[in-house]
């Protein structure tokens, strides 16, 4: 398991000793130590209340809106240490999607992309903000179906569409990272697969990191993958090397189905 | 794209803002939300210190002074004999008869709500009550005084007050008692009708007895919204000099002493005592209700 | 069995025939009631400022008692609005869930329970003395005082309904405004107000038709006098004060101008309480 962070070299994302606890001694993640590759897709997987949820949302640090939580351990985000900087500038470079797309129904579509701007109170020029909107848009192929109304509220988009566009939301502050819980989860197999294509060619730009429960997703579209089991992390390695030669036997166990 | 790079890096430096402007915002909300809770406190504070030396035990056993006894008291920096036992004994008059006139009606129509939800009548009914429980209670006081005083008392009485009072508590009662019976799980209603029970059963025996804390906290809640009521009696019950029982006569009422005693110079301290009492009432049923439904949630 | 269940059923529809009969009932009181004063003076009655009761000349005139109603229950609102929407922040959202919050919504609870007469008492031997101190008025009566009790007395409402439709607004939506870098306060500005909109408009609308119908505390602190106010610490009436106050002995084309006034108020407040509760439950 440990062998495998020498081999990520300059990891965007440092990860050491991170553990999470939601009362006194139970542990929904413990002791997580764990490095990601910058421009590449990483899958955290695992069996439901492995812990894989409260891993991601610990990085952008949801975690302190809700005070019982407790969150120990070290995140180092390109070197430097996220606990020196303010939530609002760590949730600027580490943009997060959501499992249930949840587009901001009182605005328009776009008023939703350039949404962190907004509720950052930070203005900027139209051209500017023109500019943002279509470029966002266009990265996750939305442009096209959307441009005409930009100005309508976005309640008609179907359920892919919508994910797509939250995803635009996170993208608009080109963050550094791009944190996606679950994303398809809730959407039918057609959106799935557009978004799964779209998460390949963002890759270029952005670092990914995305949990799944859905194994061959993870298998389809991620680098890398780690697989937790109990707040632990088991496995960690390149994504091929993972399915086809499980170093953990708990690992081989999850991937043969024994137990999801 | 690198000149919205440059302008961010100019905006970092606004961040301390941002996070002073939430903390501010954030001490705004607290210091006005003590402002909203200080009133109570006050208030209550105000009926204790001043309401305190006046209350004994002849308080509540004499009926109220007459100006005379009080001018006499004051002068010779007594405390002003007599009490309230014609307002309380006025009170808990007509509030029984204003409950008897509210609670079974109010109990059958929250059951006829419940029973015949969505359908139209039954939401005009509900609309009807609702426009009730927002008519002023000067306005009941009116009515009250046109349909009971005029019509059938024909002059001031304990029944015209109860009447006004009733009307007041059986928008309360009607919505309490339907929210209860909503409550109540599907299962329990289709069990007994599974078991051939009459429908008129099912309700006495099986949906009143299960949702009884629930219909007995609506009761306490409108009773201690009607208690310290005044402008309805002020045209209905009047008030009177002595203990009254007979419903066809003015009768007293804590409220309205009060406001004798406000109006009368010479019994002004009076005042204070009497609110006091008053907010305990209002007080002891709260607690009441809010023991009742705690201990139904274990 | 058949038997019994039908006339259960007979039972239940008579009893809610009876609350039918009422309203109708009072609506027609009023209108018979107000007849003799709209009958003498017209549609002018609403708008007129007399108010001479001397026999021979006697004339009636609402308009006074209507500015002093709404204008009162305005300033009411206007005061009440910044309180009872922090108490709905820090209940429902700041402190959510925890003891602190379950405390203060308690307290604000027990502000529903003081009587009007109570809330009058206060007013008058408390915060009047405090205007006359601050040197606003002279007395210490008026429409701004009168106000402010009103304020008081109708927070609870404001709060409470505030309070549920905030907490409505899903939690998704508020993490997605975190996640994008808001603060607290960005969250509660440009997500849960705006989410919840409409909630927190109707709940002041039904605290302000409250405020209207409200007797005692505004007759013992606004000055009863049957005058439009023209400034704020100008002292007034408004239509419950006028018909506790002037009921005593009236009869006549007196009685029936205060029937009328009744009537008006009815209207008034069904109208505002009607908007308020359509627009909740067009939420639902």
């Amino acid at each position: 398991m440990s062998e495998l962070i020498k081999y990520i070299e300059d990891p965007i994302l440092d990860i050491k000793n991170l553990s999470v606890s939601y009362n006194r001694d139970k542990y929904a993640v413990e002791n997580v130590n764990v490095g990601i590759k910058k421009n590449r897709i990483t899958a955290i997987m695992g069996p439901s209340g492995c812990g894989k949820s409260t891993l991601l949302r610990a990085i952008n640090r949801m975690h302190a809106l809700y005070p019982t939580i407790e969150t120990k351990g070290q995140i180092s985000l390109n070197g430097q240490d996220t606990s020196t900087m303010s939530d609002i500038i760590l949730r600027r470079k580490i943009g997060m999607v959501f499992q249930r797309p949840n587009p901001f129904p009182t605005m328009s579509i776009y008023d939703n992309v350039i949404a962190g701007y907004k509720l950052n109170g930070i203005r900027i020029k139209k051209s500017e903000r023109d500019e943002i909107v279509e470029k966002s848009l266009q990265d996750v192929t939305l442009w096209d179906e959307v441009k005409d109304s930009l100005t309508k509220k976005g309640s008609f988009l179907s359920g892919g569409q919508q994910q797509r566009l939250c995803i635009a939301r996170a993208l608009a502050f080109r963050p550094d990272i791009v944190l996606l819980d679950e994303p398809t989860s809730a959407l039918d197999p057609i959106a799935t697969k557009k978004i799964e294509e779209l998460l390949i060619e963002l890759k270029e730009k952005y670092t990914i990191i995305m949990v799944t429960h859905n194994m061959a997703q993870a298998s389809r579209i991620s680098d890398y993958s780690m697989f937790m089991y109990i707040g632990k992390l088991i496995e960690y390695g390149k994504t091929k090397n993972l399915f086809i030669n499980p170093v953990n036997k708990k690992t081989e166990e999850y991937l043969t189905g024994k137990f999801s | 794209m690198i000149s919205l790079i440059i302008k961010t890096k100019k905006y970092l430096k606004g961040i301390n803002t941002r996070i002073l402007k939430n903390q501010i915002f954030a001490g705004v909300v607290f210091v006005f939300s003590f402002i909203t809770i200080s009133p109570i406190v006050l208030i209550i504070y105000k009926l204790i210190s001043k309401g305190y030396k006046q209350i004994n035990l002849a308080f509540f056993t004499e009926i109220a002074p007459d100006t005379y006894e009080a001018m006499i008291a004051l002068g010779n920096n007594k405390i002003i004999p007599g009490g309230i036992l014609n307002g309380i004994t006025g009170t808990l008059l007509m509030v029984a008869l204003a409950s008897i006139i509210a609670i079974p009606i109010g109990l059958l129509i929250g059951i006829f709500l419940y029973e015949n939800n969505k359908k139209k009548y039954a939401n005009i009914v509900r609309d009807i009550t609702d426009i009730i429980q927002g008519v002023p209670s000067i306005v009941l006081g009116l009515i009250a005084y046109f349909w009971v005083v005029k019509g059938i008392t024909h002059g001031f009485s304990a029944l015209a007050g109860s009447f006004a009072l009733g009307v007041m508590m059986l928008p309360l009662i009607i919505r309490s008692t339907e929210e209860t019976l909503k409550m109540i799980p599907e299962t329990i209603k289709e069990a007994g009708l599974a078991l051939g029970v009459p429908y008129h059963k099912i309700i006495l025996r099986v949906l009143i007895p299960t949702g009884f804390s629930g219909l007995l906290t609506g009761i306490l809640l409108a009773i201690s919204r009607i208690i310290g009521e005044t402008a309805p009696l002020m045209l209905t019950a009047l008030g009177s000099m002595g203990v009254n029982y007979n419903i066809e006569k003015p009768t007293s009422a804590v409220p309205l002493l009060i406001w004798e005693f406000y109006n009368d110079p010479n019994m002004v301290d009076l005042i204070w005592s009497s609110s006091l009492i008053l907010m305990i009432f209002v007080l002891i049923l709260n607690l009441i209700s809010k023991h009742i439904i705690a201990k139904k949630n274990n | 069995m058949l038997n019994s269940e039908k006339n259960t059923k007979i039972l239940l529809f008579l009893a809610s025939l009876t609350i039918v009969l009422m309203a109708s009932g009072m609506v027609l009181t009023l209108i018979n009631g107000s007849i003799p004063i709209f009958k003498e003076f017209g549609i002018n009655f609403i708008f007129s400022t007399k108010w001479n009761p001397t026999e021979g000349k006697e004339a009636y005139g609402a308009l006074p008692f209507i500015a002093g109603t709404i204008i009162t229950s305005i300033i009411a609102i206007l005061i009440c609005f910044p309180l009872a929407f922090s108490t709905s922040l820090f209940i429902g959202e700041y402190y959510r869930g925890k003891k602190l919050a379950k405390i203060v919504g308690t307290m604000v609870d027990m502000l529903a329970g003081i009587p009007s007469i109570v809330y009058g008492l206060w007013g008058f031997y408390v915060l009047r003395p405090l205007i006359v101190d601050l040197g606003f008025n002279s007395q210490g009566y008026g429409i701004f005082t009168a106000g402010i009790i009103l304020a008081i007395m109708i927070i609870p409402y404001a709060t409470s309904i505030t309070t549920e439709i905030i907490m409505m607004v899903s939690n998704d939506l508020k993490e997605a405004g975190y996640s994008l870098g808001a603060t607290r306060k960005d969250v509660i500005l440009q997500i849960i107000i705006p989410n919840a909109r409409s909630g927190i408009f109707s709940s002041y609308i039904l605290a302000f038709g409250r405020a209207l119908g409200e007797t005692m505390a505004v007759t013992m602190l606004i000055g009863n006098t049957n005058i439009i106010p023209k400034s704020i610490f100008d002292t007034g009436n408004t239509m419950a004060s006028v018909i506790a106050n002037q009921f005593g002995e009236a009869d006549g084309l007196k009685l029936s101008a205060l029937i009328a006034i009744g009537l008006l108020l009815f209207v008034i407040t069904g109208l505002i309480n009607g908007t308020g509760k359509l627009l909740i439950r067009k939420l639902s």
